[in-house]
């Protein structure tokens, strides 16, 4: 037995030793590029692994109370929105793409680009609008009321309708886009092979163009869903009680990270089943790709159909995007003279610091993936680079607990142990500082800054490196001459779209920030909660033209 | 007939892409327009197919008029076929729904015997429930067949449908296709660049150049008879030749006398060639013969070995360039000079201009 073993272990080790003779032989010894993807996916792991850990946890009081209480109503909540973002987001979404992509009607050339400035009003900017416009004491209620009497009704805004329009009309981009995309590169091949086959225009868009683009309006479907999920700001404006909410109070209300992450857990659960459907989406548009070719006539509009398409895409303009940017001027000049003191400077500052270190962070991270892939194309690299770019997917209430819960205990660990062994009192070395935060936004922006450096990247290809090796020019020279002037838009582009998310972001920001690290979305979240709206415009204005950067970005670049 | 263009005219914008066409197919034949790319031929199908309106002209099916400045009947109520370049599968659909798409109308048992009779014909009962993507080119190209003779249409347009397969795919596909075609009884008109596959599908071909039709013939005809400098450039090889009429039915060149009715080769504008009139003679490869115990000469400038025989490329004496097909066990090196001999039994001559 014992022979058997150590005759096993013998030939192991020639294996190996052969290995590492192969391995320096090719001067490619095992590099710190193999680990990297690795460490990287560890670190989303781990607040996913606290987060689910804590599924299994014994039950606390807080917990079992809030289990009679009010998980079933969160849970309810949380499927009544998710149905109506759904299907609102999918109705005017593609209709919106299919007018603007396949039709033609007034303003379509103005509205096919305009439908995405929605995209640069965080949702929860439109709630706390409509909330001051439209709610009992706002000035459109008031004058209703004045003008029909004080019985007359008016549809209830802080209701769930209420929420689920403000979402429709702040996600509805993302389908619209998708979609609109589908119907464009579609081009006008199919639909003559419809009509060769003796179907006209209007059973074509059915039978084969809306069928043909269905994986990317799913997509888009998903995306908006997934947003509809992690959104902390806007339900929490309505106080329309979700997971995200729920989270929040369990941890600052009740003081229980226990039952936040447990409550964590749930939602967790419920983003893997639909990461799982999003993935299978993913591989159908794979599939599914068509070949460009050239573009249909539009179908021209007239009458009442044209009169239509104005009125829904000028419409859906106006209450998604001018309609709250108005109202954003209007409070933010009232209130400019009193708000536009250092304070306000100072949650500027704190924002531009924070998106920037984020931008600068995640883009690093994202180009040490980039080349490891590159050095490692296997499937394990691949897999942790998926991994690794998971946490797009995670809602930002969910990551606060699940970072905040490990690195804590380390830091409490750290302190006892310098304690005991040095007697020196170290203090919070981790909780006072960015670090939480800054992880957090790693996890949550990895995937967003990784796509566009990946795709710049894939544009660099191994004949390009072989043809600059036999010019003469490798290793830094190549990184700078070659490489880096072909990765530089896309790195750029990583960067401005993470620093907008960054500006944006409400519950990471809101729950594992060091004391008096307030920013615009903070200060937002607390003028709100006061329903102090007009005081909430001034930051939020500064979110919106941070939130143009982006779209400009993507006009730009689809003109080319 | 089944198939009438007279004088049909089509414009993108200012440029004029297809001017004054006409051409009659019969049921059951199968036509070609050949011609470089951007000639016009593929305007030529899309307005058949009702895709493009004509700006002059007219388009009549079974001798109802569908295309004119008055009248556009719409694609889908043509009975017009269609194969396209890159076949346009629908991708979310099976091979088995592809194929079934134009039979939307078809009680459910009659679409199904009918897909299944042309999974059959196109051999591809064993990938009937796979997707477009899981396909190879070839296979593509026959469901692509497969659902645009589903429906039965009167007319079926192909356009360049071997372009992006390989080589030998293209070869047997064409073959295959035309058995296909002529089995059904379909009458068909196939868009293409490349001669080969004209004269592997075609009963009668049509070369176009700048929107028009050169010449509408048979391979054989075009070959041989080329109407005009285009059409004998176009197809085939060949060098053209300085000679002189000696009388109506013999022409001299520098390697000897051709014998033939000449003027009726004189286009264009029927001009009769007299006595004296000097014409630019074609000479294909196999018009020159290489003979050992010729006394005429010729410097060997380049070779190309094709297997069977090798294609020279000779300096005549004068120092004007001739293409020769040899045998290729007669190897010789390049600047040798070797015996050649003419033997041409018609001749193909231009007004020299």
């Amino acid at each position: 037995m014992k022979v058997e073993t150590l005759s096993i272990a013998a030939r192991n080790g020639n294996k190996l030793t052969s290995l590492s003779r192969y391995l320096s032989s090719n001067h490619r010894p095992v590099s710190v590029w193999r680990l990297i993807p690795f460490l990287v996916a560890a670190l989303v792991l781990i607040p996913i692994g606290t987060i689910l850990s804590s599924f299994f946890a014994p039950t606390s009081d807080i917990w079992q109370h809030l289990v009679e209480t009010t998980l079933l109503s969160l849970l309810i909540n949380t499927f009544w929105l998710a149905l109506g973002v759904v299907s609102g987001t999918t109705l005017l979404g593609v209709s919106l793409a299919w007018l603007t992509a396949v039709c033609e009607f007034p303003g379509r050339k103005l509205f096919s680009w305009a439908l995405l400035l929605p995209l640069a009003v965080p949702a929860y900017v439109t709630a706390f609008v409509v909330l001051g416009l439209f709610d009992f004491t706002g000035p459109v209620q008031s004058a209703f009321h004045s003008w029909l009497g004080p019985d007359a009704w008016f549809p209830e805004v802080r209701g769930r309708m209420g929420v689920i329009t403000v979402m429709v009309l702040a996600f509805y981009p993302y389908v619209y886009l998708l979609a609109r995309n589908a119907f464009l590169t579609q081009g006008k091949r199919s639909l003559e092979a419809s009509q060769s086959l003796g179907l006209n225009r209007t059973q074509g868009f059915f039978r084969v163009a809306l069928p043909m683009a269905r994986p990317w309006i799913a997509g888009g479907v998903m995306l908006a869903l997934m947003e509809t999920l992690a959104d902390f700001g806007t339900v929490a404006v309505f106080n329309y009680d979700t997971f995200t909410t729920a989270i929040y109070k369990a941890w600052f209300g009740m003081f229980s990270l226990a039952a936040a992450s447990q409550l964590a857990s749930l939602l967790l659960v419920i983003i893997f089943a639909l990461i799982v459907v999003e993935q299978q989406i993913r591989i159908r548009m794979r599939y599914a790709e068509v070949k460009q070719s050239a573009r249909a006539d539009r179908i021209a509009l007239s009458g009442w159909r044209s009169a239509t398409a104005t009125a829904l895409a000028s419409g859906t303009l106006f209450f998604a995007f001018l309609l709250p940017i108005g109202q954003l001027v209007i409070w933010a000049a009232n209130s400019l003279v009193q708000d536009l003191d250092s304070r306000y400077l100072g949650f500027l500052w704190h924002s531009l610091l924070l998106s920037t270190l984020a931008a600068l962070l995640t883009c690093t991270v994202a180009l040490l993936l980039v080349y490891a892939t590159r050095r490692h194309p296997d499937a394990a690299t691949r897999n942790a680079v998926r991994i690794a770019t998971l946490g797009y997917a995670l809602p930002g209430t969910v990551l606060a607990v699940g970072m905040f819960v490990p690195l804590a205990s380390l830091d409490n660990w750290i302190g006892e142990v310098t304690l005991q062994l040095f007697q020196i009192e170290t203090g919070l070395m981790i909780q006072g500082t960015l670090a939480i935060m800054l992880l957090a936004y790693l996890t949550r922006f990895l995937a967003v800054s990784h796509s566009p450096i990946d795709s710049a990247m894939q544009r660099i290809t191994s004949s390009i490196d072989e043809a600059s090796m036999s010019m003469g020019i490798n290793g830094w020279m190549m990184l700078r001459r070659v490489h880096l002037p072909i990765l530089k838009s896309g790195i750029f582009t990583a960067g401005a779209l993470v620093f907008v998310d960054v500006m944006k972001e409400m519950p990471i920001t809101l729950m594992t920030r060091p004391f008096g690290w307030d920013t615009l979305s903070v200060r937002i979240f607390e003028m709100t909660s006061e329903g102090a709206w007009e005081q909430a415009a001034l930051p939020a204005v500064a979110l919106v033209i941070s939130g143009l950067i982006p779209i400009i970005l993507f006009m730009r670049q689809t003109e080319k | 007939m089944l198939l009438e263009l007279k004088n049909i005219q089509q414009a993108y914008g200012q440029q004029l892409v297809v001017n004054n066409l006409s051409l009659r197919l019969e049921k059951g034949q199968i036509g070609c327009l050949l011609g470089p790319s951007g000639c016009g031929k593929t305007s030529v199908l899309r307005c058949i197919a009702g895709f493009e309106p004509v700006i002059a002209g007219e388009i009549l099916l079974s001798g109802t008029t569908v295309s004119s400045d008055s009248v556009f009947l719409p694609p889908e109520q043509r009975r017009i076929g269609m194969v396209f370049q890159d076949y346009a599968l629908f991708p979310h659909l099976t091979v088995i729904n592809n194929i079934g798409f134009g039979l939307h109308q078809l009680p459910k048992n009659d679409r199904a015997s009918r897909v299944n009779e042309l999974l059959g014909t196109v051999g591809l009962s064993d990938a009937a429930n796979k997707y477009p993507h899981e396909l190879s080119g070839g296979q593509q190209q026959r469901v692509a067949l497969a659902r645009a003779l589903a429906p039965r249409p009167d007319l079926l347009l192909l356009d360049e449908p071997f372009s992006n397969l390989d080589v030998s795919l293209r070869e047997r596909l064409s073959l295959e296709v035309r058995e296909i075609l002529k089995n059904q009884n379909t009458t068909a008109i196939l868009v293409t660049h490349d001669q080969n596959e004209a004269f592997a599908i075609a009963d009668e071909i049509g070369v176009m150049h700048r929107g028009e039709i050169q010449q509408w013939d048979s391979a054989y005809n075009l070959y041989h008879r080329p109407a005009n400098r285009f059409v004998a450039n176009f197809i085939g090889q060949g060098v053209f030749l300085p000679g002189q009429v000696l009388d109506p039915k013999r022409v001299e060149i520098e390697l000897g006398v051709l014998t033939a009715d000449i003027p009726h080769q004189c286009s264009p504008a029927d001009q009769i060639c007299g006595k004296g009139c000097r014409v630019d003679v074609l000479l294909r490869p196999d018009d020159i013969v290489h003979d050992d115990s010729s006394l005429l000469q010729a410097t060997v400038l380049h070779k190309a070995f094709r297997g069977a025989d090798i294609l020279y490329t000779l300096s005549l004496p004068s120092g004007t360039s001739a293409l020769s097909l040899v045998p290729s066990h007669h190897n010789h090196a390049i600047g040798e000079k070797i015996g050649i001999r003419l033997e041409a039994d018609h001749v193909v001559a231009f007004p020299s201009s």
